[in-house]
Parts: structure tokens; sequence; C-alpha cells
């Protein structure tokens, strides 16, 4: 029978499938970090239950270290407690850690794919919606509550109900100045912050196909704001050269049996899918939210739509965005100044990322008003970044990189916007207080944020894309 | 995990599409290592200003809303897998959520924990916040053996669906742990299988 490879990935990973049950799904890697998993160790000791597969589970801390001088200890009390505690939870349950000061540290799902951890075919979960980042890969990756981290860590497995399955093509070449970001901020804006929910997605198409794995995985990271539990794209010779040399990736014998199976790793021709989705890469233009949820997104160049034009049961909650984001219906976002913008988080931290803002920034200066945060999103792309110099361009440019971490995303350490004020991020939620209290996001591409500090208000960044600058 | 089975409570009415769980418990407030206490800042800057003073036009600060069961706007808890969104619900004393769209992950935390999550119609969830709009502390029944809720004051009904699984799970009391652990051996032999 034909298969999506949605169903050939699950199918693999079936230990029981009975009538009237969630299947019993295996799962090869459990990454873990401090926020979503003491209360899951904590569960494991009342019952008196070891980690049963500890070694297909790693861990790192992202979410509440500092960004600045890591070797220190962390100044907030409560977010150097669960850092601790992770450590120790760690080392008593036989846990690999990556923690603050070890060479791999980083975001969570930057570190699984550049330690060659993710892998095409694999079953991977985490305490963090963003997994699904993993299914660049061709994996079955997914986010799960602390309940069901400490059901991975108590039998490898979980109960799941097999997931509806949705195709989503993009079809056509990118126009200047449009990025993975753009192409994943469009079909959020067309299916809007609820319209992936119950599915996981493939995304395909010739697009899709072109694109690098690190833009890969800014795509199918933000399918949970879509509402879909994950997304993932049929590994191809882009995804095996990736993969091939990282520290943790098979080798040898190891390697060829492993690429013969990925190779049988795509949806067959004629299999079904519950949904199907279709865009033109012409359409997208540069990307930019205007609202309250990822799905409150435009073209950078189009007015903000007006709260008559939506319909009456939504008009109270579109309207509520706007005044929070203290903007107006039907007029331009372009020109509007901004105070801060953020380059970085598990959607947009990696080497390409900082590339592409370092040759765009390179001669030029931030405006004054903009204080600018490069977070990179992992130890090793830090090294890399001040190994090509890319350190010395942000410098010069007045932006400022930092030390790995979750940082500016989440409002949870100590990097947040402060209350009124307007960040261009390139991070995946654009929630209230979502960058700390009161603060106003704009989600955009790291080009686009990029722009923006030049500039100092929203850009379209193909107006500065034209012009000469002086290397 | 606690039991559920019948609940008949006032309404507390949370007319907001999209609510994530960013509101619902913001990131700062998720540093605790226990499941307990959460419950303080439930939706926390929709309830306090930013000096710690009391919102007085939210619905969780008005006395007239005090009960256990939520209803709220489509595609409530979207966002964030924080189970703790769940946790905190649950420890500001709510048993159930209504809302006529749920996000998968909050769906699964909330059932995990005992706290119900039921999808209704976008037509009876309009209906039950006209009901409690003209009439400030309406009840609803939520009957789980049956899959019913109904508006007290107007006897409105509507059936609401849950995996069979999970329902029993519910009504129990037991978790997905205590199900999948008595089944060990199906896993060694699948490890070994492979």
């Amino acid at each position: 029978m034909s298969k999506t490879l949605v169903e050939k990935i699950w199918d693999a990973h079936v230990v029981k499938s009975e009538v009237g049950f969630p299947d019993i799904l295996y799962i090869d890697t459990h990454l873990i970090h401090e926020v979503t998993s003491p209360q899951a160790f904590d569960g494991l000791r009342k019952r008196g239950l070891p980690v049963f597969r500890p070694q297909q589970t790693v861990a790192t801390a992202d979410h509440n270290v500092p960004t600045l001088n890591q070797l220190l200890p962390i100044k907030e009390e409560l977010s150097r407690y669960q850092v601790d505690m992770l450590t120790k939870n760690c080392a008593e349950f036989g846990i690999e850690l990556y923690g603050l000061g070890h060479p791999f540290q980083g975001i969570v799902h930057v570190i699984g794919p550049e330690l060659g951890i993710t892998l095409p075919g694999k079953t991977m979960v985490c305490g963090d919606s963003h997994t699904s980042t993993h299914g660049a890969f061709g994996a079955i990756a997914f986010g799960i509550g602390t309940s069901q981290v400490e059901q991975v860590f108590a039998t490898q497995c979980l109960l799941q109900q097999k997931p509806k399955t949705m195709k989503i093509e993009v079809n056509g070449e990118l126009g200047t100045g449009v990025t993975a970001k753009d192409i994943i901020l469009y079909i959020i804006s067309k299916i809007s912050a609820a319209g992936g929910t119950g599915y996981f997605i493939e995304y395909a198409g010739s697009t899709i196909e072109a694109l690098s794995m690190e833009s890969r995985m800014t795509i199918c990271n933000m399918s949970i704001e879509m509402g879909a539990r994950g997304g993932l794209i049929a590994p191809d010779q882009i995804t095996f050269d990736y993969i091939k040399g990282r520290e943790f990736a098979p080798a040898g014998e190891q390697w060829d049996e492993s690429l013969a199976y990925w190779k049988t790793l795509y949806s067959d021709a004629d299999a079904k899918f519950d949904s199907v989705l279709s865009f033109n890469s012409e359409d997208i233009t540069p990307m930019i939210t205007y609202g309250t949820n990822p799905g409150m997104g435009m073209g950078i160049a189009e007015h903000i739509p007006a709260t008559a034009n939506q319909i009456s049961s939504e008009q109270a909650s579109f309207q509520k965005a706007l005044d929070y984001m203290g903007i107006t219906g039907d007029t331009e976002l372009v020109g509007k100044p901004i105070d801060y913008v953020f380059i970085g988080s598990c959607t947009n931290s990696r080497m390409e990322d900082l590339r592409e803002v370092a040759e765009f920034v390179k001669g030029r200066q931030k405006a004054e008003n903009v204080t600018v945060w490069i977070v990179p999103g992992s130890k090793q792309i830090e090294q890399q970044a001040i190994a090509e110099g890319l350190d010395k361009i942000f410098e010069a440019a007045g932006f400022q990189l930092r030390e790995p971490g979750c940082s500016a995303c989440l409002g949870m350490n100590e990097d947040k916007i402060p209350a009124g004020k307007y960040c261009v991020s390139t991070s995946n939620r654009n929630f209230e207080g979502r960058q700390g209290p009161d603060s106003r996001t704009f989600l955009a591409s790291p080009l686009t944020a990029a722009a923006a500090a030049i500039t100092g208000k929203v850009t379209d960044v193909r107006t500065l894309l034209n012009e000469t600058v002086n290397h | 995990m606690k039991k559920f089975e019948k609940l008949t409570s006032a309404i507390v009415p949370l007319n907001i599409e999209n609510i994530d769980t960013d509101q619902i418990i913001p990131a700062r407030f998720l540093k605790a290592t226990t499941r307990e206490g959460f419950g303080e800042n439930l939706f926390r800057d929709w309830r306090y200003n930013g000096d710690n003073t009391l919102k007085n036009d939210f619905v969780l600060n008005n006395p007239e809303f005090k009960g256990q069961i939520l209803v709220a706007g489509k595609n409530f808890g979207c966002g964030s897998s924080r189970e703790h969104a769940a946790w905190a619900i649950q420890d500001a004393g709510f048993d159930v959520v209504i809302s006529s769209f749920f996000a998968d992950i909050f769906k699964g935390n909330a059932l995990n924990n005992g706290l119900l999550p039921i999808q209704v119609s976008d037509e009876f969830l309009a209906k039950i916040f006209t009901t409690v709009g003209q009439s400030h502390g309406a009840q609803l029944t939520v009957d789980l053996e049956n899959q019913t809720v109904t508006i007290a004051d107007t006897g409105d009904q509507t059936e609401f669906e849950i995996n069979a699984y999970k329902k029993s799970c519910l009504i129990n009391g037991y978790d997905d742990i205590d199900f999948i652990l008595n089944q060990k051996n199906l896993i060694e032999e699948f490890e070994q299988a492979r």
C-alpha cells in the first residue's frame, strides 16, 4: 500500500496498535532542557523508576541562560536553581548533558542537527513545541508536555493517536530578499495560527527542495505556529551531505546502511494526504507580522488589514491585537520606528542566518535609536562566527554578538524587551508579552530584521539591497 | 491523576480567541521545579498591572464570576508545549475548560492532568457567552459519562467527543504511564526486533 512519509516513519515505530486506543509509539531520541524536565524527574522518583534508555536522551541548558558572561554563576536565583537542577538530575539518572561551558551547549533544536543526533527516519520528542524543527531531516519530531516527558523517561514510548497528514507544496523561484522565514510566515498568514491543528505537515515542491538544511529547519520550526504537531521534509542529497561527518552521525559501514534506508524515506507518488495545499513562491515577498499571533502577518509593503474587513466574530480579538501593538488598521507598517532588533532563537540563529546578516551589514551602521542583539544558536556557531570574522563585522555595525541561548525569544532569562518597546525579531512568536511584559514584537526574517537595525524603522529590505555599500 | 465524573459549576467567561500559553502563564513564571503554585500567575499580565495591583476589568478579578468552568474563545492554548499552562488553570481552581477549538498539545496536557478540555460548536459557545453575559454566575453541568454539557438556565444541551481511552483514564484516575508500564515487555521485544 502506498504511504506518506509520515506513515512510513510512524508505522516503523509502532510497538502496539489496538483499536480504541492510541498507538504505543517508540521514541528514538529524547531531547530535554531545564524548564520542562524537573517535574518529570520528580515523577520518576515518586514512582521509583529509572530513566529506561538514558543513552537515547540528550540534555542542554538553553531557556534560562544569560547570553553575556555565561561562565559566571547565573544571577537570577530561580533560573540558576532550574539549571542546577538539570545538572543534578542528569547526573542522578545517567543522562549526557551539554550544559553551560560545554563546547556543544546551545539551543536544543540547534544542537541536535549540528551534532548529527537528528537523523532521517527517527522519532524525536522534546518538552518544547519547536521540536518540529528536526522534521527538516525527514524525522517525526514533535513537542510534548512534561507528563509525556516523564512517560518517555519511563518507557521510551508515547501513547499517541496517529496524526492526520497535510502536504504543503511551494513551487517556483524566490524573489530578491525573500528567504525561508518569509515562506513560512506567508503560509501561516494564509492558513492562520490554527490552520494546521491535528496535522503533521510535509513540505514539498521545487522551492522547498532548493533550500539548504538550515532554511528547511526554519520552515519546519514554525509548523507549530499554525497548530501542527510537526512538519517534515523528505531527505535528499542536501540532507545527506549536511549530516555526513557530524559528531554523532553514523560512519563507515553504518553510514552506508543508514543511507540506504534514508533513501526509502519519501511519500509514495500515489500516497493520500488528508489535506493538500499549494503555494507559488513568486507570490511571496519579504514578510512581517503586525499582530499578536504568527498568523497575523503580511507582505511588508502591504497595509495592515482593517478590523472592519475581518469576519464579525473575530473583530474584537483582532482590534485587541492592534491596540496592544499600538498600530492602526489600513495604514503602512513600513517607516514605523523600532527600538530593538533580535536575531536569534531556534528559528533563525544558525550560521546561514549570521552570514546573511553579516554580508548585508558589512559597511553599514545601525541606527542610533536601536539596540541590536545577535544571539547564536550554539557555542559551535558562536565559535565559527568568530573564526570567520563575523564578530568584527557586527561590532563595526554596532550589533552585539552575544553567547548562545534562547535569549529574547521568550522573556524568561535576562534578555527582555522593555514594556512598550518595539522589537523586530527573527524568533517565532509575537504573542502579547512574549519577549517581556508589554513588549511588542514584529516577526521577520534575519534580512528584514537587519534592515530595520540599519534604518531604525520597519523597512522593506529590497529597497536597501539595491544600494551600493562601501565594503 | 485526579478523577473526573460530573460537575455543576458557575461559568468564568473569557471571550477572547487564540489565547496562547504565554498569556495563560508567561515564561518568566516557569522557573519552579514542582507542579504546585502556578495558579497565582494564571493570566498574569491580564490580571495584574505592572505594579502588581489587580486589573479590575479582568474577569478573574471580578467576584461575580467564581467557578470551576473556564469558557474561552477558539484556538485556546496555542503556542508553547508548557504543561505549566494546564497546571496553572487547575491550580487556580478550574476542572473544565470549554472552547470551540483547542490547540493539540494543550489539550493533551490537560487530559494528562485530569483537567477536562471540552470542544463545543461555535454556536453553542456563543450561547454560553450570551447566557453568562445576561446572568453572571450562570452555571453549566458537565457529565463526562454521558459526554454532555448543559446550560442550567436555558436547558440547552450539547454532546462532546472524547477519546474512549482518555475518558476511562479520567473516570478512573489513571494515566498513560500506568498504561504503558504494564506492557514494557512489548517495548523490549520491539527494541530487540529492530
